[in-house]
């Protein structure tokens, strides 16, 4: 019994059980079907959040272009759709009937070749992941390959963003321009604007998302997530014992992509339709807060944030929209100067140390000082602080705070030099 | 079309080449000020730029309802404001946010990202959300016609001329001035600096001032050319970072070089596509550049 206690706490399992729970049980049973997509809105932002978390917060590589990804697997999703809802009976009001309705209106009369495969499903979901996959192979493995990184990197990935939004708003006849693609009906004949699809969807993107984490949190277990934290941390140590940094910074960049892509992919089915506003400079900024606001190396946490900074965009843009900003100005400057690692952090140092005095009473009451949020955790936690030898295998010595945080999976240290 | 009415559209085309530069490296010289000495990304810079021109629509406001008469000559006066109040908001941002990260250089960008939504959201809800033009003296008014057929407007010109003072200004401080060399000292080497003498913590924080004192005054050329709204600083920030990016870091030469480049390339593009695909053009071939020559187009060897 305590040998499962201890694989459940070090793995993390039981956090993302927990979420699992409350994803799966909790909402369905308590909101209506409109909340429900509402939900299932935000948690296709959830995949962006945690593929940051890899990137960022373990591969310590920022990128202000996730946007980008999300928009092409959005886009791709819809170009499908599109395509499926604009057969030759519903459109043939048209001047050329058969093709997407805003291509009809800026005189196109054929479908351009490049939309042609979009015609197969098993194409459509294959170009989802591979699309942005490849975008992201060739802006990383350029700028990794000569060791630009930190903020070079940034600024690049928020240029490629400008890019993207000037070209689908300018090509408007093949992309739908500024409004993107609307009247998204059917998805292989079933129509995904009904409660019952939406629900189903919903049940989809939960149980995909939790794949992802748990993918992510195997990765983050195993020698690959070992690597990224000590290249995080000491790069060149990294490179000097022999591991060819650039490509694991590479991989992190296709992981982050490729979550973000299957995010928006998703996000296209729920909300029916795709736009540029949807994936500018802007948006793609805000994506990184929903992952610093869950805490930037917590998995489990970047959902919660997703959710949490989405529910209060609707909910004070819808009553107080002056506020908002401030808020979210708050919010940037909150996580960079007050709390780094988040709520996950803010878990850590305060609700942890709390529970365990509960459950530990007298003798750890007087406890460690506050200013050792994480050894409070984990001496609090004693019975089941032994990491063992399969914990992290082959850890380098700088790393160990989160490799072997026998905690949540929450882990509490972020270096002081993040780039 | 004959070859006058070519060579004209040519020189006009070029002017607006010229007047896009203006605009660029005005933008570009405060970042890369900034960014060149202290590794700090600006994101909030083109919220100093929006100070910067409400200064100028407030004065020419309090100007034409208190002291009509002095209608022609507060345009230059205001300038100096506009570079003022920028300067002090500037110091106090550094003051308040910038010191504490200068370590964490992507923190930085994602602090000063929220300082500009901040401001954004205070000139929504201070001066309301519409644009505001001010009321320019007349002389910069109109446009010169060298000779039939070909106009240069006139505000176009003020703010070529504008750009090259200030940036003659920075170029001279940066190296004839006790504070210029403090500067260049500290990029050097900061720990060096610091044994030396020189308080590189004043420096950084006069520094990151200056550069947002000339995003005011960058701000204030705006005016002449188009008008404010709380988010009209935002729409140059990307341009105005790969200005600086492609340039090369730490040097202003590379600044203006590369807001030379960048404009001529989209303005000339502009001729035969359309804007739309003219930026993406320029923007891609800034990104292809930097992906084959990172360190930007003028690397100094600047010891990390």
């Amino acid at each position: 019994m305590d040998a499962l206690k201890t694989w459940l706490d070090r793995s993390g399992l039981a956090s993302i059980a927990i979420l699992a729970v409350l994803l799966l049980v909790v909402f369905p049973l308590a909101m209506d079907s409109f909340r429900l997509n509402l939900v299932g809105k935000y948690l296709t932002y959830g995949f962006v959040a945690i593929g940051l978390v890899m990137l960022w917060g373990y591969g310590g590589v920022l990128s202000l272009g996730q946007g980008v990804f999300f928009g092409l697997g959005g886009y791709a999703m819809a170009m499908f759709l599109k395509l499926e809802a604009s057969d030759p009976q519903s459109t043939a009001i048209q001047s050329t009937p058969g093709i997407p309705d805003f291509m009809d209106w800026n005189q196109l009369t054929a479908l351009p070749l490049w939309w042609e495969p979009f015609n197969s499903f098993g194409f459509t979901l294959s170009a989802v992941v591979a699309v942005p996959v490849l975008l992201a192979f060739v802006i990383s493995y350029a700028m990794f390959k000569r060791r630009v990184g930190g903020v070079y990197f940034a600024i690049i990935t928020q240029a490629v963003a400008l890019i993207l939004t000037v070209l689908i708003i300018g090509q408007q006849g093949y992309t739908g321009g500024v409004n993107g693609m609307t009247d998204l009906k059917t998805l292989l004949g079933w129509d995904i604007r009904s409660d019952e699809a939406k629900t189903v969807l919903y049940f989809v993107t939960t149980a995909l998302l939790l794949a992802a984490v748990l993918l992510c949190r195997w990765i983050q277990l195993s020698k690959l997530g070992t690597l990224l934290l000590a290249m995080r941390d000491k790069e060149d140590r990294v490179r000097f014992s022999g591991y060819d940094v650039s490509m694991f910074k590479v991989f992190a960049f296709c992981l982050a992509a490729a979550l973000s892509a299957i995010g928006g992919a998703l996000f296209t089915l729920q909300v029916g339709f795709m736009s540029p506003t949807l994936i500018g400079i802007v948006p793609s900024i805000e994506m990184v807060i929903f992952a610093a606001v869950g805490g930037r190396m917590s998995l489990v946490g970047a959902v919660y944030g997703a959710l949490l900074v989405n529910f209060g965009k609707t909910y004070f843009s819808e009553t107080f929209p002056d506020l908002w900003l401030f808020l979210m100005a708050a919010l940037f400057i909150g996580v960079v100067m007050a709390f780094p690692n988040g709520l996950a952090g803010l878990y850590e140092s305060h609700v942890k140390p709390w529970l365990a005095r509960r459950k530990g009473g007298a003798a750890e009451a007087g406890g460690p000082p506050a200013g050792t949020p994480g050894e409070a955790g984990q001496q609090a936690a004693a019975p089941i602080a032994s990491p063992g030898p399969s914990a992290s295998p082959a850890a380098p010595h700088s790393t160990p705070a989160v490799a072997a945080d026998p905690g949540l999976g929450l882990g509490t240290k972020v270096s002081s030099q993040s780039a | 079309m004959s070859f006058d009415e070519i060579y004209n559209i040519t020189l006009m085309q070029g002017f607006a080449g010229l007047s896009l530069f203006a605009v660029l490296l005005l933008m570009g010289l405060g970042l890369a000020i900034i960014f060149g000495q202290m590794g700090v990304i600006n994101m909030a810079h083109g919220e100093f730029m929006t100070i910067g021109a409400y200064t100028i629509f407030l004065l020419s406001t309090l100007t034409e309802s208190y002291a009509p008469g002095l209608m022609q000559a507060y345009f230059p006066f205001a300038i100096v404001c506009a570079f003022i109040v920028a300067f002090i908001f500037g110091w106090l941002a550094e003051w308040a946010l910038i010191r504490h990260l200068y370590k964490r250089p992507l923190d930085t960008l994602l602090a000063t990202w929220g300082l500009s939504l901040a401001m954004q959201q205070a000139f929504r809800t201070l001066i309301g959300p519409k644009e505001v033009s001010p009321t320019l003296p007349d002389w910069l008014m109109g446009s010169w016609e060298v000779t039939e057929g070909l106009d240069i407007p006139i505000n176009g010109m003020f703010v070529l001329a504008l750009t090259l003072l200030v940036t003659g200004g920075v170029l001279l401080a940066l190296y004839k001035s006790r504070w210029g060399l403090r500067v260049r000292a500290t990029v050097a080497n900061r720990a060096m600096a610091n044994a030396t003498g020189i308080n590189t913590t004043r420096t950084d924080r006069v520094t990151f001032a200056i550069g947002c004192g000339i995003a005011g005054v960058a701000g204030a050329a705006f005016t002449t050319i188009g008008s404010t709204g709380p988010t009209s600083g935002s729409l140059y920030i990307v341009d105005a970072f790969l200005v600086v990016t492609f340039g090369g870091a730490a040097s202003l030469w590379g600044t203006v070089v590369s807001a030379f480049g960048i404009a001529q390339t989209q303005s000339i593009s502009e001729f035969f596509l359309s804007g739309s695909m003219a930026k993406v053009l320029t923007l891609l071939l800034i990104v292809t550049i930097l992906m084959l020559r990172p360190q930007g187009l003028f690397a100094s060897k600047v010891r990390r």
